[in-house]
């Protein structure tokens, strides 16, 4: 902080400290009222005796405010500490400031001062390892740390596009209830790779390391960060996750045929090579295409041929609207990480377009995911109850308001991007019960 | 809450080192926020704004590792000095003032629960932050839940009546503990 922005924010308080070592080595902090007169601090006199304040090079004024905020705590915090020098003496005392340092929660949120903080809390913590000669790390029982990890909650975005298949193979008289648990569990097992391997490799080049602004919808898991997660156990877990979807996929290649295979380590390798070098697709910004086919076409085409053994053009069509609406997921979340993913070299769509093309390529690629639906139903492809999907419209136009007015404060954009997240779910569902529906009218 | 116009005895606790005058109790167990001032590695001045809680005996406050900076530098000097000050985040009345000079020592055997015994003076502050300490929401800023005690013990108490500072003092000096 500059003093002269320092000395400018004073008129803010009601009061300072001014801060003395005294001569018995203690620090000396006494409140007292102030006035900036000319760049420098007139201090009214205080009285600590029999402590005696004497001239100083080494004092400080320091100055902090909050609002109590009865029954809850307080908000508003903020202050300043000024380092100067202090002439006792006369009416009033001089404090001349010559370096500052503070906070205001109004001017940086609690989370990024947190987030900013992690450097030394690492610090502390290799210190404190350092000098009881055993690791110290922070706590967290091992199923939270599972959930953190993997984002868990973020596999709605394979459960709705294998359902979504699932729906157009029993809308085709097919449903094994076996080889959709097997679908699921595999594909589950490549998106949870994918979000671990998406933190090692964000980590190792930097770029969750510069993301002072993440959220529960971006800026990745934060496991590693937070040294909750060794990178070792982290790449046990990817390793794992992705044998299990090998494993899965091989199997299901058995039981349907080599049909199956290109489309699985299609999905496997945009999985891997999503943030993995050499491809580093995210960084080229191809990210956004990747996420759309891995789970839109990929998931549904792929749910489908397990039951029913062959591809057809219904999934493919009910798999657009998904795809588009998860890509908008990824779209919209890079917009509070975008500063950091600039620095980083992770050049996403959202870090090349200005914000209004941001905004524009949101409203187009929503309204394209409804006209596919409409020109579905029209075309006689996709059963008319599936209609019932642009019910979702009022959530799409939700979020791009949100998009519009908190497009630089990644903390207020928070709740529209957890609605972006319900857009796609909600929509999902009633494409899944819309083709479920339509069952009984198939002709 | 304390009306007396000069320094009382806090009640109920016993020895030189527990003898806080009951107008600075007041102050501590209403205070939101203090100005704790510790001595940095070069010998310079630190001061941050934490919230005190006072245990009877000893003026009590919690920092994450994040903000550990402080708890570095009471390690390497214990000297410390805590300024009770703002007339809106200390809701005393009647409204004083207080400085309390002490030596300081950090409690940090067990990050993740040794300050959870301060949870109750917390609570009793800040009710929200019980909201805040469910597993879930613990997941947003973990490392923020790993915390250290700064316990300070009083070495001299400084009191100004009605809060104006240009006054002499009251002052209290306190023996240091044996053992």
């Amino acid at each position: 902080m500059r003093v002269q922005d320092a000395a400018a924010r004073l008129s803010g308080y009601s009061h300072a400290v001014l801060v003395v070592a005294d001569e018995s080595g203690y620090p000396l902090s006494v409140a007292t009222s102030f006035k900036v007169v000319d760049g420098t601090i007139e201090a009214t006199p205080v009285s600590a005796l029999p402590s005696v304040i004497r001239d100083t090079e080494e004092a400080r004024l320091v100055v902090s405010h909050i609002r109590p905020y009865p029954g809850v705590g307080y908000d508003q915090r903020r202050y300043i500490e000024l380092s100067g020098s202090l002439s006792v003496g006369g009416p009033a005392w001089r404090f001349t400031p010559r370096a500052a340092r503070g906070w205001d929660e109004e001017q940086l949120s609690f989370p990024e001062l947190c987030q900013r903080a992690i450097p030394q809390a690492r610090h502390y913590l290799a210190a404190l390892t350092a000098e009881r000669g055993r690791k110290v790390k922070p706590q967290m029982a091992i199923g939270w740390r599972f959930f953190l990890a993997t984002r868990l909650p973020f596999l709605s975005a394979t459960i709705i596009p294998v359902f979504l298949g699932l729906a157009a193979a029993a809308y085709d008289g097919r449903f094994s209830l076996g080889l959709a648990l097997l679908t699921l569990l595999g594909a589950g097992a490549v998106h949870l790779g994918l979000n671990v391997a998406n933190d090692i490799f964000d980590t190792l080049s930097g770029v969750d390391d510069a993301n002072f602004t993440p959220t529960q919808f971006s800026g990745g898991s934060r496991v590693l960060q937070y040294g909750l997660v060794s990178l070792r156990q982290m790449m046990g877990l990817a390793a794992a996750f992705y044998a299990t979807a090998v494993v899965i996929g091989l199997v299901l290649v058995a039981v349907r045929g080599a049909g199956l295979l290109w489309l699985g380590l299609a999905g496997v390798l945009i999985s891997y090579f999503y943030t993995a070098p050499p491809l580093r697709l995210v960084h080229r910004g191809l990210g956004e295409l990747c996420v759309a086919l891995g789970f839109g076409p990929i998931m549904v085409l792929g749910t489908y041929f397990v039951q029913t053994g062959r591809y057809a053009v219904r999934p493919l069509v009910l798999s657009i609207p998904v795809a588009i609406l998860v890509m908008l997921i990824l779209y919209a979340n890079e917009v509070p990480d975008r500063v950091a993913d600039g620095r980083a070299g992770k050049r996403t769509l959202v870090v090349r377009f200005s914000p209004a093309w941001v905004l524009r390529g949101y409203a187009a690629s929503a309204a394209a995911a409804y006209l596919v639906v409409v020109a579905g139903v029209i075309s006689g492809v996709l059963p008319w109850p599936t209609l019932a999907a642009l019910a979702t419209i009022p959530i799409a136009l939700r979020v791009l308001r949100g998009l519009r007015e908190h497009f630089d404060s990644p903390y207020q954009l928070m709740p529209y991007l957890g609605k972006n997240v319900t857009l796609h779910l909600y929509t999902g569902l009633l494409l899944v019960a819309g083709t479920l529906a339509g069952i009984p009218f198939r002709r | 809450m304390s009306g007396s116009s000069g320094l009382g005895y806090h009640e109920g606790v016993t020895g030189p080192a527990a003898a806080m005058p009951e107008a600075v109790v007041d102050l501590l167990n209403s205070a939101l926020v203090a100005e704790l001032t510790v001595i940095d590695r070069h010998g310079g001045l630190r001061t941050d704004p934490l919230i005190p809680f006072w245990d009877g005996r000893h003026v009590l406050m919690t920092s994450s590792i994040l903000f550990s900076r402080k708890l570095e530098d009471i390690k390497r000097n214990p000297r410390v000095s805590v300024s009770l000050s703002d007339p809106v985040g200390i809701p005393a009345r009647p409204f004083s003032r207080a400085t309390i000079q002490g030596d300081a020592r950090v409690i940090d055997e067990d990050l993740h629960r040794g300050w959870m015994r301060l949870l109750p003076l917390w609570e009793a502050k800040e009710p929200v932050i019980k909201k805040f300490i469910t597993p879930l929401q613990k997941l947003g800023l973990p490392l923020f839940w790993e915390r250290a005690i700064i316990e300070i013990t009083p070495r001299r108490v400084y009191w100004w009546a009605g809060g104006d500072t240009t006054r002499d003092p009251e002052v209290r000096a306190f023996q240091p503990v044996a053992g």
